[in-house]
């Protein structure tokens, strides 16, 4: 019997196919990154008297109340200017008694000892206050610390925080600016 | 006396297209690599709140996710706020029992790096968010991440 060769499939829609394929997935793809602030909760405490003696002068206190209200150290606020009330806070004032006691602490990758502030922002909030208003303070708070590591960056570095890449150096400037967010245990004032 | 054969009709030459479903197909591989199903099927609607300093998540598989807002299903479910863990309503009182199980679901060298991104609706109240963080510190789940849209700063 005679060999018959086999007819050749015709490959011109293949194209087509794939085209298909192609625009299901692309239609389904979502390239979102998450993305969020990152944030340490406190570890739990075991005996509720053990209270940590903070002196007055070194908390700055920053309250949110049910109606979505600032309070910052007992003066109404408002979350534009926060920033920059924090950063004023937790900059450097030596013998200035309005503001945060400075101490001096020995940083062996400088070799020399830098004044550090020991300033304490304490957020807390009401049961009743929105996690709309709740995540714009944490943003204002996060934003005068990263302000803050930009600063310590470009004296020592010449470069922006989120620029550099050795680990020595970023673990230096977290040293250096510690994010010191204490969140106070919530009230519930204003009521759910 | 030798011939020369001249072309005479000097429209373009046609497009070798034999290549495209290659092309095609590269473009259709890198999408179908690229492409995350969505895990959960979301029951609360949950619109994130924006932020200008924000990080990204890394490593996703080291995340766990809590979303809190009010149920999609509102006539049968209401408009309270609910926590939703995996792919069904839960309490507070569960959240233990989750973290427990999502460490149990990494091998040993990752259980400590393991974030817990909290997706929480807007228009939520902080009292449902710190009773779930308080949960999350008698876990010892300490890593937590509020998930919010990256916005530029104005």
């Amino acid at each position: 019997m005679a060999k018959r060769a086999a007819p050749e499939i015709n490959a011109g829609s293949m194209a087509d196919i794939a085209f298909l394929l192609l625009i299901f997935f692309l239609v389904t793809t979502t390239m979102d990154v998450d993305t969020g602030i990152t944030r340490k909760l406190p570890p739990p405490v075991e005996n509720k008297d053990e209270n940590v003696d903070v002196k007055d002068r070194n908390v700055l206190k920053v309250l949110i109340n049910s109606h979505d209200l600032l309070l910052v150290n007992g003066k109404p606020g408002n979350v534009e200017n926060l920033a920059t009330k924090v950063k004023d806070f937790m900059a450097i004032h030596p013998n200035n008694s309005a503001y945060p006691e400075v101490t001096e602490k020995f940083i062996p990758e400088l070799g020399k000892k830098v004044p550090m502030t020991k300033g304490i922002v304490s957020l807390k909030n009401d049961r009743g206050t929105s996690y709309e208003m709740y995540i714009k303070v944490q943003n204002e708070l996060a934003r005068a610390f990263n302000e803050m590591k930009d600063e310590q960056s470009l004296k020592y570095y010449g470069l922006k925080y989120d620029q550099l890449v050795d680990d020595k150096k970023i673990s230096l400037i977290n040293k250096l600016v510690p994010v010191r967010v204490s969140e106070a245990e919530p009230e519930n004032v204003g009521g759910q | 006396m030798a011939k020369f054969k001249t072309n005479k009709s000097k429209g373009s030459p046609a497009i070798n297209t034999s290549s495209l479903p290659d092309i095609i197909f590269m473009l259709l591989f890198f999408f179908m690599v690229t492409t995350t199903m969505r895990e959960n099927t979301l029951l609360v609607r949950v619109k994130l709140p924006e932020a200008t300093e924000v990080q990204k998540l890394e490593k996703k598989s080291l995340v766990s996710y809590i979303y809190i807002g009010e149920p999609t299903n509102q006539t049968l479910y209401g408009t309270k706020s609910r926590i939703q863990l995996n792919d069904s309503y839960a309490t507070v009182g569960d959240i233990q029992e989750f973290i427990a199980k999502e460490r149990q679901a990494r091998n040993e060298a990752d259980r400590k790096l393991l974030t817990t991104s909290l997706k929480v609706d807007i228009n939520t109240k902080m009292g449902i968010v710190t009773d779930v963080k308080q949960e999350l510190r008698k876990a010892s789940a300490l890593k937590i991440n509020y998930s919010t849209r990256k916005v530029l700063r104005k």
